[in-house]
């Protein structure tokens, strides 16, 4: 049961937590915990397919889950950047939103609770030479669009916040949003352009569950990808590959569950635990390593 | 005619001591009921952006958690188990943690105490209700503990830890009673409880069960722990400021895992509590999201018992009285999350509020 299959399918599992850990990152590197990331893909998968029901493009509906996850991400701002509420109780009421909104619309446009109507999905691409490549090209050449992205966004991050002149005033207001002010930077403007970034990025994530894997939308169907991803970057150390490779590691625990399931050998509702447990035991592996980027403390000025 | 539907449901609730609390206590509680104001604004902007009245769904919602006797229990009922998961969320925040998975932990609490209920007969109803609620207990404990060993030994975050244990919560008695303990029949259920292990329902014949008592009582109960014992305050001082506590001579550690374990096993009696006094047996998926309910009465009523009571009532009667509004006309009960997620959060931003009201109450 282990063949090259089971690691495409890995690579397919990481990509929505690739996308959430990414957004996680962003959020927290300007000092915003975002315990909202599962809500906002929830809701960004819920848009996606809507939005591809009423126009038959997948392509506009990805767009409008990247727009909704941002729009969360700019609820998130607001609430703990300029009202400075707690941003764990922000989170989780995004969270809650988010289930309970999409279950209620779910009822409104399809009249069911549970799932959608299955719309016109994203189509599998298969990249020429890259799928030429032997047990290379069958692991990676062959995926919806979303998962080429995800490779591509995953270095785009690194480079954004490493490499660029952005990435360093970003960190900065992370770590030191005082000194950062006092040099000129914007601090609440950056703190804002991040949330939203990773709303936008957990959207992608959502737009990749119900667009590029499922073609339809179900009820709680991120079922805990937003903290698995948040357990991807703090594994990942709040850097951007090593969020990537914390998250193959949750895709291929979520892949091998998929393939144990399918088999039977097991009842699904143990096999079903994998994934979670396999989350727990990572965070618990950590023994105190992780030291997030800046300490969250809202910024105000003097 | 959000705000109305408001007051009367404070009213209706209220015995004259209450209202007179309320009353003094109006100013230190007005960023929650502007925010319960608020939410159901916003509430009614969805139901008529979706095409359906909001005075027709908030009145059928009004009378069915109100207008008799079915609907009154069924307000109590549904908002018992709140009060527990309320409360666990209560105690775990006064020591600075977020523990999101009371979902879980009233899960597994709910299962233990249906084990030991089919598990024994003929014992006395005093033997068998104290055990099946202590092990009710402390499989709740049990769900409490891990993630704080977890966090105190190892340093996993609880936020993380709590939600994941949630779901191996589900899954877990999903297939207890899919499997070795499932009941003939077609549905994912035990076998009903022993007689002696019920709880007595006390307003036939509604599902009201003593369990309620329990759950008032613990609101006392923890309050005076948090406010006039040593424990509570070393509780409270950990949640306060943790450098300042362990510098204090206070080993913040075994209050994070007290705290936590304690939380866990006040979530695990309100499962215990569903189990003995109302379903009579555990049913897989029994919660509509008690656990979520829990936390956002814990965050309206200010971690206050008497605060978290009220707002429990009105969460209790947002799904009483949801049921009532959906059979009538036809508005999907999700709109009582999209309510429930709304007060979260404005609860979560008193700043927010107060802009809004030197806004002249106008949002947006």
């Amino acid at each position: 049961m282990i063949n090259v299959g089971l690691f495409a399918a890995a690579v397919r599992m990481a990509t929505p937590i690739v996308f959430a850990s990414l957004g996680g990152i962003f959020s927290e590197r300007v000092g915003i915990i975002n315990v909202g990331l599962e809500g906002m893909m929830l809701t960004s998968a819920f848009s996606g397919v809507a939005i591809t029901f009423f126009t038959g493009n997948p392509w506009l509906g990805v767009l409008a889950a990247i727009l909704a996850g941002g729009l969360l991400g700019l609820l998130h701002a607001l609430l703990t950047v300029k009202f400075i509420g707690n941003q764990i109780v922000s989170g989780t009421g995004i969270n809650i939103f988010a289930l309970g909104f999409t279950a209620y619309m779910s009822q409104v446009l399809w009249g069911s609770r549970g799932a959608s109507e299955t719309v016109q999905g994203l189509n599998v691409v298969a990249v020429p030479l890259l799928q030429d490549i032997p047990i290379i090209g069958e692991i990676i050449g062959k995926h919806t669009p979303l998962v080429y992205l995800m490779l591509i966004i995953t270095v785009l991050c690194y480079i954004v916040l490493f490499r660029t002149p952005l990435g360093l005033r970003i960190r900065a207001v992370g770590e030191n949003p005082a000194a950062s002010d006092t040099a000129g930077i914007d601090v609440f403007r950056i703190k804002y352009q991040c949330v939203m970034i990773s709303g936008m990025l957990a959207g992608l994530g959502g737009a990749f569950l119900s667009l590029g894997h499922l073609n339809l939308f179900a009820w709680g169907m991120t079922g805990g990808r937003g903290f698995i991803a948040l357990a991807a970057m703090i594994f990942g150390n709040w850097m951007p590959f090593g969020a990537f490779g914390a998250s193959l590691l949750f895709g291929f625990a979520d892949a091998l569950q998929m393939r144990l399931q399918a088999l039977g050998l097991l009842p699904p509702q143990i096999i079903l635990t994998i994934p979670y447990v396999v989350t727990i035991a990572v965070l618990a592996g950590m023994v105190g390593r992780a030291a997030p980027p800046s300490d969250y403390k809202p910024y105000s000025k003097e | 005619m959000a705000e109305g539907t408001e007051e009367k449901q404070m009213e209706a609730q209220g015995t004259p001591k209450i209202r007179s609390w309320l009353k003094s206590g109006l100013q230190s509680t007005l960023p929650q009921i502007i925010a319960v104001f608020l939410a159901f604004l916003v509430g009614a902007a969805v139901l008529l952006a979706t095409g359906h009245s909001p005075v027709d769904a908030y009145s059928a919602m009004l009378s069915g958690a109100f207008g008799d006797i079915f609907g009154i229990g069924q307000t109590f009922t549904q908002a018992t188990p709140i009060i527990f998961t309320a409360l666990a969320f209560s105690f775990a925040s006064k020591c600075g943690l977020f523990n999101i998975g009371a979902e879980g932990q009233l899960i597994v609490g709910a299962f233990g105490a249906a084990l030991v209920g089919i598990s024994f007969s003929g014992l006395p109803a005093f033997v068998h209700i104290p055990m099946a609620l202590l092990a009710g207990a402390l499989a709740g404990g049990l769900w409490g503990f891990i993630p704080a060993i977890l966090k105190t030994k190892l340093g996993a975050h609880e936020v993380i830890t709590t939600m994941m244990l949630s779901y191996v919560a589900t899954y877990l008695t999903s297939y207890m009673v899919n499997y070795p303990f499932k009941a003939p029949g077609w549905v994912a259920q035990t076998v009903p409880i022993a007689m002696s292990a019920q709880l007595p329902r006390i307003l036939e014949p509604t599902q009201v069960s003593a369990s309620i008592f329990f759950a008032v009582a613990l609101a006392g109960l923890t309050h005076y722990t948090l406010q006039r014992t040593t424990f509570g305050y070393e509780v409270r001082a950990t949640g306060l400021n943790l450098t300042a506590a362990e510098n204090g001579g206070i080993n913040v550690k075994r209050e994070m895992i007290l705290a936590l374990v304690i939380s866990g096993a006040i979530a695990g009696l309100g499962g215990a509590g569903e189990v003995l006094g109302v379903h009579r047996r555990f049913i897989d998926g029994f919660s509509p999201g008690y656990g979520w309910d829990g936390l956002a009465v814990a965050l309206v009523g200010a971690l206050h018992p008497v605060g978290v009571l009220l707002a429990a009532a009105l969460f209790g009667a947002l799904r009483s009285g949801g049921m009532t509004m959906t059979r009538v006309t036809g508005v999907p009960l999700d709109i009582v999350v999209i309510l429930q997620a709304l007060v979260v959060l404005f609860v979560t931003a008193p700043v927010l509020i107060r802009y809004i009201l030197r806004r002249g109450g106008h949002k947006g």
